[in-house]
């Protein structure tokens, strides 16, 4: 049977369901500086990601099921989203330097520590290249989601979406 | 006779929630549940919860059992553990067994929130210890910290399907595959993302054909299934587990609804047979009402709304709260339930609500 394409039958928006997310940003806003990448692509009851942005360049609104809007001009890539999504479909993107950074949440221990060089895995989990650990941020107003970000070749930067858990099965 | 204003069956999010609109109103509350601990399957829901800020969203659900648990202590709510209901009977008088003793208890008023239990799947090898419900898998890793298994077959795509095989990997196992015979993924695409991230894989279109094992799992087989649900030959797959578990739907717990006499109707979207009640959670028989997932399977969210509607309409029925502001207090709750049934995920359980309200007014 071939492969049906898409987040109901693979589990992962495909690049056409991404491309229809409102205020997904374009790649000249993604090589100014870091950028929400909401991946959110069915309408589901939730809106903590519009609270959680300090420059209001996410909105919900009414009915709570619309899909979340990012303003790309607003954002700043703070991150505060990232954490913030119950469904830990948000992500920051910059391609602003040499090589991409890729800001994702991670709830599984042990956590990736600064500077170590790690798997990084694409949205069907498929490890598609290695990448550096930059930063590894534990608020406690994440509540215990880490917001970890890597950086990888340019061209993975709409590809990358999580690392390859540490401690995992390869690693016994 | 021991006695109380109103008795709750099921200190679990609806019924938690219903003590404290109950409490703060100011009725004399009595809540009941037949585990050592309340909250129900609240506190082994380590994830945030989804919704608007009026629901907690972004909250994790332990948290919100905590929160809840603080304020029917707050509120004077008598919580009696380790209570099994197991009968409703005339003049509102329940009976239960607590400490291996008999117990009634008279109340004017009774709120069943009862909750749902796991549906089985029947297959070869369907006994064999190693496949159990995915909630008592969840149980086992969240409450107890026992990992069931290091290789794990989740069977169901909905969001507890979705969402177990997550935290079982946040436990430290390792999920084999997710399988579902539906040809598309029932839950939600972020729950699945999440997973898929993580390496595993799922499949649609797939069922079990035999769990593997003598003493225990020692695998499963799996095949794909065609459009017709049928079983196609040659697809079968081995995949090296040791634990199958069953995320396939869930039941309401309505026995005590029907041993009352509640009028019932059957609508398959919620579960199957579900009490027929009004706008105010009120059954069929006066001053018995019903919360939660008893009243059709649906999250916690919606538990907790239909808990506060039943607390709300329970204490307005006893004079606890004039009409206007018992009005005011349900038309909000019912603004935020609707704002829960709605998009793709919601429109059919909407829509299974109505027709549950109409029976009512049918019968009227």
């Amino acid at each position: 049977m071939t492969q049906k394409i898409g987040v109901k039958y693979q589990g992962f928006p495909s690049d056409e369901e991404l491309a229809k997310i409102p205020g997904v940003p374009d790649a000249e806003r993604i090589k100014r500086g870091p950028v929400a990448f909401i991946e959110c692509a069915q309408e589901i009851p939730c809106n903590p990601c519009e609270e959680a942005c300090p420059y209001g360049a996410i909105q919900v609104g009414k009915p709570i099921t619309n899909l979340p809007k990012l303003d790309p001009k607003k954002c700043v890539g703070c991150g505060n989203c990232i954490a913030a999504c119950p469904g830990l479909a948000i992500f920051v993107v910059n391609g602003s330097k040499d090589k991409a950074e890729i800001s994702f949440p991670y709830e599984y221990y042990p956590l990736p520590e600064k500077g170590q060089i790690v798997d990084c895995v694409d949205r069907s989990g498929k490890t598609v290249t290695s990448g550096k650990v930059l930063r590894v941020i534990k608020s406690p107003k994440y509540d215990q989601t880490a917001v970890i970000t890597v950086e990888v070749d340019q061209e993975y930067i709409n590809v990358v979406r999580s690392i390859k858990r540490l401690g995992g099965p390869e690693h016994e | 006779m021991k006695t109380t204003e109103i008795a709750i069956i099921g200190a679990g999010p609806a019924g938690l929630s219903c003590a404290v609109e109950a409490a703060k109103a100011g009725a004399k509350v009595t809540l009941l549940d037949e585990n050592l601990k309340p909250g129900g399957q609240l506190f082994k829901q380590i994830h945030k919860f989804f919704g608007s800020r009026e629901h907690q969203a972004g909250t994790r659900g332990f948290r919100i059992g905590e929160q809840l648990l603080k304020e029917t202590e707050e509120l004077g709510v008598e919580v009696l553990l380790n209570a099994a209901v197991y009968g409703i009977y005339e003049n509102k008088t329940l009976a239960y067994v607590k400490d291996g003793k008999d117990h009634a208890l008279r109340a004017e008023r009774i709120v069943i929130a009862a909750g749902a239990s796991e549906n089985a799947l029947s297959f070869p090898g369907c006994t064999l210890p190693g496949v159990m419900g995915a909630g008592a898998a969840q149980t086992m890793i969240n409450v107890h910290r026992v990992l069931p298994g290091k290789k794990i077959l989740m069977v169901g795509s909905g969001n507890v399907g979705l969402i177990v095989s997550y935290q079982l990997m946040q436990a430290g196992a390792e999920v084999k595959a997710l399988i579902e015979a539906a040809p598309q993924i029932g839950g939600y695409g972020v729950h699945a993302a999440k997973i898929r991230r993580a390496g595993v894989p799922i499949y649609v279109s797939t069922t079990i054909k035999e769990a593997l094992g003598t003493e225990a799992v020692e695998g499963v087989v799996i095949h794909s299934l065609d459009e017709k649900w049928q079983p196609i030959p040659g697809t079968e797959r081995t995949l090296d587990v040791d634990t199958i578990c069953l995320a396939v739907g869930l039941s309401p717990l309505t026995e005590l609804a029907w041993m009352a006499g509640c009028e019932f109707t059957f609508i398959p979207p919620l579960g199957g047979h579900v009490p027929i009640h009004d706008e105010n959670m009120e059954t069929t028989l006066p001053g018995i009402y019903v919360a939660g997932d008893i009243t059709g399977v649906e999250e916690a969210s919606s538990a907790m709304e239909e808990g506060r509607l039943a607390g709300v309409a329970s204490a307005e029925s006893l004079g606890y709260y004039d009409e206007d502001t018992a009005k005011r207090l349900k038309d909000e709750i019912w603004q935020r339930l609707n704002s829960l049934r709605t998009g793709p995920f919601g429109e059919g359980r909407f829509k299974a609500k109505i027709k549950q309200l109409q029976a009512r007014r049918q019968l009227a």
